[in-house]
């Protein structure tokens, strides 16, 4: 470009320059309409609604910062909070711990490791609605094979318990389908990890001596430092966002979103149910920006807490 | 030497044999869905609950396609899934050769933005957009669905191929410049030839993305005809006596398309290289 300008008088530099441009701007010019319409400005108005109060019917109308006040007393929207804070614990250490398990294992050069992978990572593809559908129908309350299991082969329970229908059960039998369905994934990004390990690390452990477990302790552990913190926040952010399963599985088993008795409200079923069933669409964007906030909050925490622990 | 090689073979076995338990543990929902969807519909919750049925039937998979309208559903699904696809694809490699080969006013703003955008939760676009829709009167139709999805897509997309275009050899581009060719026929007859792996794959990711969404599709769409896959599964769930083998054939029906590109395409999907695109 410069080498192609050198000859030209100044005054047509301008136009040479907006000739360059031009057809860059073309490549640029659909996508960024589409991308704006569609998700910047969304978000922009997503911002400004937070701020008013407005049903689709009625005139909008501006409250200040009324419904963030609002969610902070609201308690159906703590008790959500807190739900979806335990269904991510669960899920996340769930994930790591079986996802690595499962890493570990198919590092290794054992027969049949590509079917097994692929057996492993089945459920990543699968859509969420289809596998809600399937651990309703395994959990069912008089004759679900995991009811079969526990009560008729282990003698585990004298009768069957309605898994999704009890409020003490119904959001964790939940999050088991939140771990398996995500340990496939999870376990594919471990052994890119692993295969990153050099090997001459544990012919240098060998050679000390250490044992299976010093060398899981004191070599993978640590090489694998990055790859679990990148695990630790993308797990995070998914297991803060869950939403399909729990809308699809407590009304198919309730008749009635994040039910029973609330048990299984997380942020995005209550956000949902106040914008699309109240229509109260202020409410619903606020509560949006909050877990927005929360996943931000928490994501640079773990962030923290990782680089501390590298020290 | 021989003792810590007959230990390591131990060892191996030992992986296998636990690893091919798990394996079977996370199959089990698996087969049951498939057994279930052969089942006439007095055995759905027979207890114990048997692998093969008793009296296999493709009865489900009869009802499922035919007196659920469940053709249209299916055809749904292609169009939305193709369309959106084709405009993710296309607007996201046109976007991430300009921002990954070509310096120009604006393009870290537009970059940090597009971004900013990927990184907010879903759900924090969807009011607005619902809104929008409506005011557009594409609530409750197809097209709102295609360009939702596509929307959802593009971010991905670019950020995905823009490292794929920014990894290309600059002598490549600057042989062409001096051939003549501008931005347009670089993008077209260079980058994108150059680019067909990456391309495919978020292809595949787009295709998939679209086949399987659920909120947004729940939240537009009111009118039967127009349900695209995943609603209408969950539509064939009921309260009460739910017909399982119906949902779980229409479910494997849905799966089919999904389970033959998996199979026929495994590297894509599970190469560390895209490994943050298949997160659902």
């Amino acid at each position: 470009m410069i080498a192609a300008a050198g000859g030209r008088l100044a005054p047509a530099r301008p136009r040479r320059r907006l000739r360059r441009l031009l057809p860059i701007y073309g490549l640029l010019l659909p996508g960024l309409v589409l991308y704006g319409a569609w998700a910047a400005w969304p978000l922009l108005n997503s911002f400004i609604l937070s701020f008013t109060d407005w049903s689709l019917t009625k005139p909008l109308t501006p409250v200040g910062l009324a419904n963030y006040l609002r969610a902070l007393g609201d308690p159906l929207f703590w008790r959500a909070l807190s739900a979806t804070l335990g269904y991510t614990v669960v899920t996340v250490a769930g994930q790591l711990v079986l996802g690595l398990g499962a890493a570990l294992l198919l590092n290794r050069r054992i027969p049949g490791r590509s079917v097994l992978r692929l057996v492993y990572y089945l459920p990543v593809i699968t859509s969420w609605v289809i596998v809600s559908l399937v651990f309703t129908y395994l959990y069912n309350g008089q004759a679900g094979a995991l009811n079969w299991l526990l009560v008729d082969v282990l003698h585990v329970l004298d009768r069957p318990v309605a898994w999704l229908a009890e409020p003490s059960t119904a959001l964790w039998a939940i999050a088991v389908l939140g771990i398996w369905k995500g340990i496939g994934w999870t376990m594919v990004v471990f052994l890119a990890g692993l295969q990153a390990v050099s090997p001459e690390l544990y012919d240098a452990a060998e050679v000390d001596g250490a044992g299976a477990w010093a060398r899981f302790r004191h070599v993978t552990l640590p090489e694998l430092r990055p790859t679990t913190t990148f695990l630790l926040v993308v797990l995070t952010i998914g297991g803060l966002n869950a939403f399909i399963s729990i809308f699809v599985m407590s009304s198919a088993a309730t008749g009635t979103v994040g039910g029973p008795l609330n048990s299984t409200d997380v942020v995005l079923t209550y956000l949902w149910k106040q914008s699309f069933a109240q229509l109260d669409l202020g409410y619903g964007a606020a509560l949006s920006f909050l877990l927005a906030a929360v996943t931000g909050l928490v994501s640079l925490v773990e962030l923290r807490v990782a680089r501390e622990a590298a020290r | 030497m021989i003792g810590l090689r007959r230990r390591r073979g131990l060892g191996r076995w030992l992986a296998f044999a636990a690893a091919v338990a798990f394996g079977l543990v996370m199959l089990i929902p698996f087969a049951l869905m498939v057994s279930t969807a052969f089942k006439p519909h007095a055995y759905v919750l027979e207890i114990p609950p048997r692998l093969i049925p008793e009296a296999p039937t493709l009865d489900n998979f009869v009802e499922a396609w035919t007196s659920q309208d469940f053709g249209r559903y299916f055809l749904n699904s292609v169009i939305v899934a193709v369309a959106s696809t084709t405009i993710a694809v296309t607007l996201g490699s046109m976007l991430a050769f300009a921002f990954a080969r070509y310096s120009f006013p604006g393009r870290r703003l537009l970059f940090g933005a597009l971004l900013f955008t990927m990184m907010v939760p879903g759900m924090v676009l969807l009011i607005p957009q619902f809104v929008l829709a409506r005011n557009l009167g594409l609530l409750n139709s197809l097209a709102g669905l295609i360009v939702v999805y596509a929307t959802m897509n593009l971010g991905l997309n670019t950020f995905l191929l823009r490292g794929f275009f920014g990894s290309m050899p600059q002598e490549v581009f600057e042989a062409a410049a001096v051939d003549g060719a501008g931005v347009w026929s670089s993008f077209w007859l260079i980058g994108v030839p150059l680019a067909r792996a990456g391309i495919a794959t978020i292809t595949l990711f787009s295709f998939l993305a679209a086949w399987d969404e659920f909120t947004w599709a729940i939240i537009s769409l009111s009118d039967k005809n127009l349900y695209t896959l995943p609603i209408a599964i969950r539509s064939f769930q009921r309260a009460q006596a739910t017909e399982w083998g119906l949902v779980f054939a229409a479910s494997l029906i849905a799966l089919a398309p999904v389970l033959v590109l998996f199979v026929a395409l495994q590297k894509q999907f599970v190469s560390g290289a895209f490994v943050g695109a298949t997160k659902g």
